[in-house]
């Protein structure tokens, strides 16, 4: 269970994007959360990937209270997480090709001899080809580096993966491609799934459950 | 709005990039359409198949290993062999107004969105005076629904939807007869979107203004419901190529696509089936003699290996019977192309 608790979080303390939001999400479970441009979704996603402080409120996973954010969080903590950003240029190092870029989180976490097995079977899941894998950023398109980035969220084997808008750049096709691989990994693993986009009817086709931004502030929430 | 003469004609638009080693990269080959006053054609395609490419060729913006032939006449100036001066002072901002595809990387990092607005109100209009330049950047502002109470911001403290409708502003300022939009949605919420298609809509329709000509529109997007949203007029771009030129209430409506891509792109929206097209686009440095899409394509046969013309809008040897065509295949009209 992910349970964001009464979180208030941003970028200035005087004037935080995030005031006062609940939200859960249960084991083996698909939220979908919709809000404008700018309403502090991305920001809350980040808190519940473990990649931004919240001001106040309660992280709680599994019941345990998270009490450490980013590189201070333990590590069976961080690599409970998958994460996909909305813009695979911003997220990927120009200067790893795109095997590397795949392989990170495993040599980063001492699981060197898993690699060429995990990349390969990966890439194959993604739908990258052998000669795509030896490109760097800079040599392919937006849609084959989202699809190396979504790759590399699901190395590690994640419980949970945080979406942020992961198909906002993404044509029609490729978006389609993408979210089947991850209805795959949760089909086949049972990991949970927060989804953050603007997107109604994709949202809608893809989770179990939507819930806007509007209704899970203190104002909003009707228990 | 037949009769109408074209703001731009591109014929036989082909861009190719010399990589080191002799390889060339065929990013757009062969390109044909028009795009007349009053009238929005929206280019559709996936990531990496040759739109921006387009755009940037229009613009003069390729890269200095890009060789761009062919013609794309904008007011009877060919955009393909103006030289940069002309481009900077007469094309850029005053006869192509440009909508960019990342906006808080086209956006100066280290002022304020106020300070550039003005700048280029001060660049492309006779507005003069501090009070004329600032209340004219204001209206800019307020023209892309920009709010006014975020103009002193810089770039990064703006959302993305905010920066897009910055950059949209910018882009607005000099009154071009055609606005060439690039990913102009891409990051926004519905809503937003909505907002700036009918934006750009409004841009080029002006009503009320009967003193003003009227703009023409190119948006290159991957948002498919944004074009429904305000397009007359599709094209459908693979591997570099426009492989379908089409009417956008009948290809959107009924009858639909008629080539097979078009038809596996609309199947992929999450409103349809939402089922992807096998495999990837083929790479533009290697691709095949024949039709670019017979790998991916389930109506491919031996005829495949060999291009396709483009007849009637269509280029593909087994295109979906479109509207009138279930009589006579092959005597239809040529669609403006």
């Amino acid at each position: 269970m992910l349970e964001l608790r009464a979180i208030t979080a941003g970028y200035d303390r005087r004037n935080p994007v995030v005031r006062d939001v609940s939200l859960s999400v249960a084991p083996g479970e698909a939220v979908g959360l919709l809000g404008p441009s700018g309403c502090g979704k991305s920001t809350l996603a980040r808190v519940a990937a473990l990649l931004h402080r919240p001001d106040s409120g309660t992280l709680l996973l599994d019941g345990e209270p998270v009490r450490r954010w980013r590189h201070r969080a333990p590590r069976p903590l961080r690599t409970a997480f998958g994460v996909v950003f909305q813009q695979p240029r911003l997220a990927a190092d120009p200067r790893l090709a795109l095997t590397d870029l795949i392989a990170e989180p495993l040599r980063a976490t001492g699981r060197r001899d898993e690699v060429p097995e995990r990349v390969t079977e990966l890439a194959r899941t993604v739908g990258l080809t052998p000669d795509l894998l030896g490109r760097r950023p800079h040599e392919v398109s937006d849609g084959q580096l989202q699809r190396a980035c979504l790759a590399r969220a699901l190395v590690l084997r994640p419980r949970w993966l945080v979406c942020d808008e992961m198909t906002a750049m993404l044509d029609a096709s490729t978006t389609a491609a993408l979210v089947a691989v991850v209805e795959d990994y949760r089909a086949a693993t049972g990991a949970g799934l927060l989804a953050v986009g603007h997107d109604r009817t994709l949202l809608h086709r893809w989770c179990d459950r939507t819930v806007h931004w509007d209704t899970l502030t203190g104002a909003g929430r009707t228990h | 709005m037949t009769e109408r003469s074209p703001v731009l004609s591109v014929r036989g638009l082909s861009v190719r990039f010399l990589m080191p080693g002799g390889r060339r990269i065929a990013a757009v080959t062969d390109a044909h359409f028009d795009v007349a006053a009053g009238e929005c054609l929206a280019l559709i395609g996936e990531s990496g198949c040759g739109k921006s490419v387009l755009a940037s060729a229009l613009l003069g913006l390729l890269p200095g290993n890009a060789e761009a032939t062919g013609e794309a006449m904008l007011g009877g100036l060919d955009l393909l062999s103006a030289d940069e001066r002309t481009l900077a002072r007469t094309v850029r901002g005053r006869l192509v107004g440009l909508i960019p595809q990342s906006p808080a990387a086209h956006l100066t990092p280290v002022r304020t969105i106020r300070s550039q607005v003005q700048e280029t109100v001060a660049a492309l209009t006779g507005v003069r005076g501090r009070a004329g330049v600032r209340s004219a950047a204001q209206a800019a502002a307020e023209r892309a629904a920009f709010p006014s109470d975020h103009l002193d911001h810089h770039p990064h403290e703006l959302s993305g939807g905010l920066a897009q409708r910055a950059a949209t502003a910018l882009a607005l300022v000099g009154d071009a007869p055609l606005l060439l939009a690039d990913e102009p949605t891409t990051g926004l919420d519905r809503d937003l979107v909505d907002h700036t298609v009918d934006e750009l809509r409004r841009h080029i329709d002006h009503p009320g203004e009967p003193d003003t000509a009227e703009r023409a529109l190119l948006m290159i997007t991957h948002d498919l419901a944004a074009a429904e949203r305000i397009a007359d007029r599709v094209a459908v771009m693979y591997a570099g190529r426009i492989v379908e030129l089409a009417d956008a209430e009948e290809f959107f409506g009924f009858p639909g696509p008629r080539h097979p891509y078009s038809r596996g792109l609309l199947q992929a929206l999450p409103d349809r089936a939402f089922t992807p097209i096998p495999g990837l686009p083929p790479e533009l440095g290697s691709l095949p003699d024949g039709c670019a899409f017979a790998a991916r394509c389930d109506r491919a046969d031996d005829t495949c290996a060999v291009l396709p013309p483009a007849v009637g809008g269509v280029a593909c040897h087994h295109p979906v019977p479109g509207a009138g065509m279930e009589a006579s295949q092959g005597a239809q009209e040529d669609v403006r192309a």
